[in-house]
């Protein structure tokens, strides 16, 4: 697994040498041929979705690479959060491969709910768990589906609730916290399954303005630490700042993609340059 | 009961002699608090018991519906084995929700003893029965309760890894329960009212014990009047219950901050260690 992890030993490196004991794990687990440490983490391989007669996803090939920040802008519409919860399989792909090193996990009898703990989400509308408190939000999903002890979740919970600052509210119900505040646990309890990448499908959109900061401060903060991302976002600016990579979505194909400067600055396609100037004028 | 009959029930309660109303009532329930006393047991056993199995069915149910079978999600016999105990589940519904409770009791008293030899004593078919009455009722409460979480709950379980029998355990019937509660405690205060239809298997519960007073008595009047008196305490009785029980499992609205030297001062409010809950 790559080093990229390990850039920040101030930042989240506690989680570094589990994570990819974790992901050698998986990929023994399911048989994987991926050399360890190369090739991309997940894959999508002429990915298609339609709902019903509607085509929203056209076919797109993708990868993401250890320690890459990718993010991926496009109109409202172009299909952009339904290819990540491609990913992740909440939306089943009507056809193509996603492979997970290597591995296609659309096969019959291939454990999803494994590959899930691999790859964390972080939702637009947050979705904590109503029932149960910030802490318990963070310790459910190591101990129902990764099989953590009680114990040690509870740990990592704390470590990780600590990181995004919200430690001191593991007792309320999310009812009782702010947009803001609840998007953070959120991200803390993904990040708690120690995933291998981190999926976020535009994490600031249900925010409110003042808001957005806190949130996004968090998610720059992980980016530097080295940990893997794909994050589905309007942010503009933010995108250009945190990512290593920019893939602009239209109409279900990714058009365009590039490093952030030369996606911003200099964008090959008339319709990556409307969707930027629109933007900016927006 | 019939206009005279109640004409002279009014002159009877009007009547301020020793043989007046409530000089009945009160002999009653001096000489019989017994039987009463029992019949009150067997009727809040039967409409508890019921509930409660009735809720335990009608969650089951609502776990097993929402399993997924889409045909990714499994073989073609889980597919087929799934739609068959969806189908079953259906007409158990339909049948025990579409039949009166009285006739349910006769049939499965009755039926099963004659069709595999099955002697029930009549408070153990009484619990059977309305147990079985009332999950059918829970199972399309309890389909609302489930439809009523916001699937984004669903999502992000799933999101983290957790198989469907988790995600219900631990995220949406925890939500169902608290989303079912009213309706769940309208069922019990009608099972508390309707298991009077099973005296005609000759459960001993409270109507039966006032019939059996009354015949014995001959005094139907004050004996019905507190029969109906005692079902309205129990009734109100068990209303109020459910509403304490409904406002503790909404918790508390305040939480504790809990301290620590690693939190930046800039996170905690000021003005104090505690925050207001903001959803009411």
């Amino acid at each position: 697994m790559p080093a990229g992890h390990a850039s920040d030993p101030q930042e989240l490196s506690a989680d570094t040498p589990a994570k990819m004991h974790d992901a050698e794990a998986a990929a023994g687990r399911s048989g994987s041929d991926a050399p360890a440490g190369g090739g991309p983490i997940v894959e999508t391989k002429d990915l298609r979705k339609c709902f019903g007669k509607n085509e929203i996803l056209k076919g797109i090939d993708f990868e993401v690479l250890p320690g890459e920040v990718v993010s991926v802008i496009g109109a409202s519409g172009s299909g952009k959060s339904t290819f990540l919860r491609c990913i992740n399989l909440l939306e089943w792909p009507t056809s193509g491969q996603v492979l997970y090193h290597g591995q296609n996990v659309l096969e019959a009898g291939y454990d999803v709910n494994r590959y899930r703990i691999h790859l964390g989400m972080v939702f637009q509308q947050f979705n904590l768990f109503n029932n149960l408190n910030v802490l318990q939000n963070c310790v459910i999903g190591q101990v129902r589906a990764a099989g953590v002890s009680k114990a040690e979740a509870k740990d990592r919970a704390v470590e990780y609730l600590s990181k995004v600052g919200m430690e001191p509210y593991v007792e309320a119900k999310p009812r009782q916290l702010s947009g803001g505040q609840k998007q953070r646990v959120a991200i803390a309890r993904a990040l708690s399954m120690q995933p291998e990448a981190l999926l976020f499908d535009e994490p600031t959109s249900a925010l409110d303005p003042e808001m957005v900061g806190e949130v996004l401060s968090v998610i720059g903060e992980l980016a530097e630490s080295g940990l893997t991302m794909v994050i589905v976002t309007h942010e503009m600016a933010f995108a250009r700042d945190v990512s290593d990579r920019v893939v602009f979505v239209d109409d279900g194909v990714i058009a365009e993609q590039g490093p952030p400067a030369e996606l911003f600055e200099n964008p090959q396609l008339p319709r990556t340059r409307e969707f930027l100037t629109r933007f900016h004028a927006g | 009961m019939n206009t005279s009959a109640v004409a002279g029930a009014v002159a009877v309660l009007a009547a301020d002699g020793d043989d007046g109303f409530f000089i009945q009532v009160w002999d009653i329930l001096r000489e019989y608090w017994p039987w009463l006393l029992k019949g009150v047991g067997v009727t809040m056993l039967l409409a508890l018991t019921g509930t409660i199995v009735g809720i335990g069915i009608g969650l089951a149910i609502g776990a097993i519906r929402t399993i997924p079978r889409d045909a990714h999600s499994g073989g073609l016999f889980r597919r087929i084995v799934l739609t068959l105990v969806n189908a079953l589940l259906a007409i158990y519904i339909e049948v025990f929700r579409g039949t009166p409770m009285m006739v349910q009791a006769m049939v499965v008293y009755f039926g099963l003893d004659m069709a595999f030899g099955i002697s029930l004593n009549v408070l153990h078919a009484g619990l059977l029965v309305v147990s079985i009455n009332t999950g059918a009722y829970m199972a399309e409460i309890v389909r609302g309760g489930i439809q009523a979480v916001d699937p984004g709950q669903t999502e992000a379980a799933k999101a983290v890894g957790m198989s469907h029998w988790a995600t219900m355990r631990s995220v949406v019937l925890p939500q169902t329960i608290r989303n079912i509660l009213p309706a769940t405690g309208n069922e019990f205060v009608i099972n508390i009212k309707d298991t009077s239809v099973l005296m005609v298997i000759g459960t001993a519960e409270l109507y039966f014990q006032g019939k059996t007073i009354a015949g014995i008595s001959y005094e139907t009047f004050p004996v019905y009047m507190l029969i109906a008196a005692i079902y309205l305490v129990l009734t109100f009785t068990t209303t109020r219950v459910l509403r304490l029980l409904e406002r503790k499992l909404d918790g508390p609205e305040n939480f504790t901050l809990a301290t620590s030297s690693t939190t930046p001062e800039s996170i905690l409010r000021p003005g104090g260690e505690t925050l207001a809950g903001r959803s009411r």
